[in-house]
């Protein structure tokens, strides 16, 4: 641990009112730190920014999963486990559980939450892209008040959001589910669990099943951009059209305008972009056969 | 800077109450090992990768190199020390790993075995998947896990008290 522990004030108030009030300090920048998988993985390496940290674990508005008429409110303190848990969501929206289930393991699953992950922003998480898939909107609360962003819209860049500094992630929100329709996750990484995305992509397909035509889709992807990203290119390019191989080399051919890929620690720019072309052929072909 | 100052975080850990005067962010696993000498949990990576530093919080498992010691206050903490139910008797995921040859270096067996104790916990008769699933946050670079894996199966079947062999 290379941290110098004097350097981190840590104070974990009772209310979400408390939380605000200090996160409205201009005088004093507070970061916010839920379950700490990410942040304190920073602190142990010695290169988590010294100051002052806002412990937002006893906040109990933050928690909970609540369905109103078919749509869901989840607090941003969910953790995966919690989201694992949720029949629910297993029901109406299971990408995410999907993504729950392979992100670390169960110990990072008992203390990650949602809002952490959307807040810290890496192009490599895995449940954004279910996220985005599902047309999620997040509530953001400050002392200024409340406010809505669709998720699409949120990240603008490398760790780049829409979020001031004395915002926080309160709930994430879910509209009724599109309907039925195929759903699909896949996520490439080293070993299948405890390892961070290569390349990941989640789908939401609605076949007409007479026709067999996409009459509506989303599809969503990380680790081949700055930020999770919506693939608007491959959804433009699919929607109601019939579900064949034309269909698929369309998609391919739309998913490179969607994607910019890299090389970096944990893959090459070569090798996502093949992946990520057969995650989506293999998305479709699963599409198909479920009909 | 922040130059915060040591909290009084107040803490059960294995049934006794402590109060430990810490600095706030102080890892768990630091807290255990230096100020509460309780050594069973090891560091293996520092950054949540390999399970070693598992404990219990509250019943569930957690990395404790990545637990702040404030997220910890007024909670229960169970570490490998807290396991056996007395001086001379081993909980019976203990048994199986001393029988069915679940160790050998030992560095990831304590946060291996409260996995598999949760485990047991929440799946008391687990399929091999379900196994495989909650014991993968927790690495062995000895024993190429199938002893493990075995060691487990072995103590879902034990009563608790009943000797592995």
């Amino acid at each position: 641990m290379r941290a110098y522990l004097p350097a981190y004030d840590l104070r974990a108030p009772e209310t979400l009112r408390e939380a605000l009030t200090l996160m409205g300090d201009r005088a004093r920048r507070w970061r916010p730190l839920a379950g700490g998988t990410d942040l304190m993985v920073l602190f142990d390496a010695g290169t988590l920014p010294e100051g002052h940290y806002l412990g937002l674990w006893k906040l109990t508005e933050l928690r909970g999963i609540h369905e109103i008429g078919g749509a869901f409110a989840i607090g941003a303190l969910t953790t995966y486990t919690d989201i694992l848990h949720d029949a629910r969501l297993a029901r109406s929206f299971p990408l995410l559980g999907r993504a729950a289930a392979e992100t670390g393991g169960v110990a990072t699953q008992n203390r990650g939450t949602v809002g952490g992950n959307i807040a810290n922003a890496s192009p490599a998480a895995d449940t954004p892209p279910a996220l985005l898939v599902y047309d999620a909107e997040l509530e953001l609360h400050s002392v200024r008040g409340t406010r809505r962003v669709s998720y699409d819209r949120f990240h603008r860049g490398y760790k780049d959001m829409d979020l001031g500094p004395d915002e926080l992630i309160t709930r994430i929100h879910l509209p009724r589910p599109h309907g039925v329709g195929f759903h699909y996750y896949r996520k490439v990484g080293t070993r299948r669990a405890q390892a961070i995305s290569k390349v990941c992509l989640a789908a939401w397909i609605d076949l007409d099943p007479k026709a067999r035509t996409i009459r509506d889709l989303r599809v969503a992807v990380n680790s081949v951009a700055p930020m999770v990203t919506r693939c608007r290119h491959v959804e433009d390019a699919l929607r109601g059209r019939a579900c064949d191989t034309a269909a698929a080399h369309a998609a391919v051919d739309a998913l490179t305008r969607d994607i910019a890929p890299i090389d970096d620690v944990r893959s090459t720019a070569n090798y996502r972009r093949h992946v990520a072309s057969r995650l989506l052929e293999e998305a479709l072909e699963s599409a198909r056969g479920s009909v | 800077m922040a130059d915060a100052p040591a909290v009084d975080v107040r803490v059960t850990v294995n049934g006794h109450e402590q109060v430990v005067t810490v600095h706030p962010m102080a890892r768990l696993l630091d807290v255990l090992r230096v100020d509460l000498h309780l050594t069973g949990t090891k560091e293996g990576c520092g950054e949540g990768e390999c399970g070693a530093c598992s404990v219990l919080v509250n019943g569930e498992l957690v990395n404790s190199c990545l637990t702040p010691a404030l997220q910890v206050d007024g909670a229960s903490v169970t570490t490998i020390e807290g396991l056996a139910p007395g001086d001379d008797r081993l909980h019976r995921v203990q048994q199986a790993f001393i029988e069915h040859g679940g160790a050998q270096c030992g560095i990831c067996t304590p946060g291996m075995i409260l996995a598999a104790v949760t485990l047991l916990e929440r799946h008391p008769q687990p399929t091999d998947e379900q196994i495989r699933t909650g014991l993968s946050g927790n690495l062995c670079r000895c024993t190429g896990y199938t002893r493990i894996f075995e060691a487990v199966v072995r103590a879902a079947r034990l009563r608790p008290g009943e000797r592995a062999t």
